[in-house]
């Protein structure tokens, strides 16, 4: 039996900010979904105290209007290191729409719907951050976070006094009133919970199949990539670098 | 109208004429400053407007509406509201409260748009329909979308009374089979006043026509051109049921213990937390209930499309038209079972169809372990 396994290096592909944004990105939504159904249906509960004595659902809103204005604050901080991040938290990574980028799609779809194989170098999608079809779905979900935030904010907007909520004001009117706001505000929720089921699953799915460590990526940063990917002439550098301090491997580290 | 051809006489003038005393006239001038939201000292500008301005030539016109609009001015709760606005403001035409009739009243209509042309206020109650060339609704021989572009090329300013008038209300339900379109659609060059609402409260139409009698101008109109004093909060944010919303306890039924209680109607379809009106401050026939305190949810009436919105008694809607009941929550339970099944099968089968690339790594990581040396 073959003992030949694949020599692999870590590459420091996921920097804090965009881990930061990640997690409180993930439990933002989290506490949105859950709260919101909750708004959008509350049990219907028998007491006996009077409603001076509690406020649970003001609360249960509460909750979702603060996880709200944390989705607001990282969408900002994301939005940011899309310009001041390394290369894969680029902005450019999110628009696939070339001809490059189409064909890494078909690549991607080839390796996850038709399962078929293909060796590149370790990594069957040939990318080590997101794969185009994945950027591609993160784009839209980003709209997606645009439109809960318009649609939200802007029934938030009347019983506030701040001028952040009320800049969507005009979403209500364009929408034709709060009820279609809060309708496609309803539906818009399901896309987060299908989105983030399926991306959980694709993330277990790649680290299963492909082996670049992709769940634990998210916490610690760094992938494992084939030894074969990283450029010979640039190795001695990384291995200075590496010794100098461990978070300048951004450039050396090519795909 | 038979006064037509004499001087303007102003607002204090006829209600002095009507046998109102000084003090109901400044109880009046309060009332609806306190009505129209104004603070304290512009009452004295109100008073001064109403004394001093000439009456303004109104002309009411009503096309496809239940005159609901009408009804509910005309029951304001103070006195002078009726008097002033309606025999005295000088309400030149309106088909459902002038004494004249037939070709007289048309002809005095057409005398007032031209004596006072670019100076009346239009006042348009009901929806226009756009289908079968405007023959849905007809007057005197004449469509209501003609008669609406006349009447309103030589208005200062329109306000559009009701739902009707400003989002088209039942008749542009749907399958708005006569072609219904609110005024804003038709006229784009006037200032137009939306006053939402089927009906809107009498005294908020008071308030809005007192208060481009007073101070000569519109009232601040918020971006769907509602007057800001009446529609800027929510029936949900000004309800007297809302503790009961924050504390969570809400009527799952009309017939159950916490209706009794008059726990928040939210769960039985309550629309205030999406309706914009001033029912939970000013109440209606004088102050003496409203729909909720009445038991029952708003509907939403003057909200955009509350016909298509929805039922009035749940708080779902369904998007696909026709006879499928659809909301957000059953689509989304069907797209989650459709991905579950999806991930379920995808996972087994890549197993299966990689399994040789997986066994070679199993086997290769098995061996690596073997070989590992620990402990």
């Amino acid at each position: 039996m073959s003992t030949k396994t694949n020599d692999y290096k870590r590459a420091y592909i996921w920097q804090l900010p965009i881990r930061i944004f990640h997690w409180v990105n993930a439990w933002a939504i989290t506490g949105l979904v859950a709260t919101g159904f909750i708004i959008g249906n509350p049990p219907g509960l028998i007491s006996t105290k009077e409603a001076t004595d509690q406020f649970w659902f003001g609360y249960i809103r509460e909750i979702h209007f603060i996880c709200a204005y944390l989705l607001v604050a990282v969408m900002i901080l994301r939005v940011y290191f899309a310009f001041k991040g390394n290369k894969y938290a680029n902005w450019r990574i999110f628009f696939p729409f070339k001809k490059e980028g189409f064909k890494r799609m078909w690549h991607v779809i080839k390796f996850d719907i038709f399962l078929q194989n293909e060796e590149t170098n370790g990594s069957p999608t040939g990318a080590v951050g997101h794969n185009s079809v994945v950027a591609a779905s993160y784009l839209v979900m980003f709209l997606m976070g645009l439109v809960m935030i318009g649609t939200g904010f802007a029934m938030y907007a009347p019983t506030s006094t701040w001028f952040f909520p009320k800049m969507f004001g005009w979403v209500t009117n364009l929408c034709g009133g709060d009820f279609n706001v809060r309708t496609i505000h309803h539906f818009t929720t399901w896309t987060f919970i299908l989105f983030a089921i399926v991306h959980i699953y694709l993330v277990f799915f790649h680290d299963w199949l492909e082996g670049l460590g992709e769940t634990s990526a998210m916490v610690s940063g760094y992938k494992f990539v084939r030894r074969e990917r990283i450029k010979e002439d640039k190795e001695t550098e990384i291995v200075k670098e590496i010794a100098a301090a461990e978070n300048t491997t951004k450039d050396s580290v090519l795909k | 109208m038979e006064d037509k051809d004499k001087v303007p006489e102003t607002y204090y003038n006829s209600i002095q004429r009507q046998g109102y005393t000084r003090r109901d006239f400044l109880k009046f001038a309060a009332y609806i400053g306190a009505y129209m939201g104004v603070q304290s000292s512009a009452i004295g500008q109100i008073t001064k407007a109403l004394e001093t301005t000439p009456r303004l030539p109104v002309i009411w016109e009503h096309f496809q509406e239940c005159t609901c609009c009408s009804e509910s001015f005309i029951r304001s709760d103070h006195p002078i509201v009726a008097d002033i606005i309606l025999d005295k403001i000088s309400l030149d035409y309106t088909l459902t409260l002038m004494a004249a009739s037939g070709h007289q009243a048309e002809a005095a209509k057409k005398a007032t748009m031209n004596k006072y042309k670019g100076e009346y206020i239009l006042c348009v109650e009901g929806s226009i329909p756009m289908g079968a060339d405007g023959n849905y609704c007809c007057i005197g021989g004449r469509s209501a979308l003609d008669i609406l572009k006349e009447s309103a090329a030589g208005a200062k300013a329109i306000i559009a009374w009701g739902s009707c008038a400003t989002s088209g209300c039942v008749q542009a339900a749907k399958p708005n089979p006569t072609g219904a379109v609110p005024i804003h659609k038709i006229i784009t060059d006037k200032p137009i006043i939306n006053v939402p609402g089927c009906p809107p409260i009498g005294e908020v139409m008071a308030g809005i026509i007192v208060h481009v009698v007073a101070f000569g101008k519109l009232p601040e109109l918020d971006s769907a051109g509602r007057p800001k004093a009446f529609y800027s909060k929510r029936v949900h944010d000004s309800c007297y049921r809302r503790p009961y919303f924050d504390a969570g306890l809400f009527a799952e039924n009309f017939d159950d213990e916490n209706a009794k209680k008059g726990y928040c109607l939210y769960k039985v379809g309550c629309k205030g937390p999406s309706t914009y009106n001033a029912c939970g401050n000013m109440k209606w026939n004088g102050g003496v209930s409203y729909p909720i305190q009445s038991g029952h949810g708003c509907i939403g009436c003057s909200a955009n499309d509350f016909w298509d919105a929805g039922s009035f008694y749940s708080r779902d809607s369904s998007i696909i038209p026709g006879n499928i009941e659809a909301n957000a929550d059953t689509l989304g339970k069907i797209a989650l079972g459709g991905v579950a099944a999806g991930i379920g099968a995808h996972a087994v089968i890549s197993n299966v169809s990689k399994r040789k690339e997986l066994t070679h790594r199993i086997n290769q990581g098995t061996e690596n372990e073997k070989h590992l040396e620990d402990l």
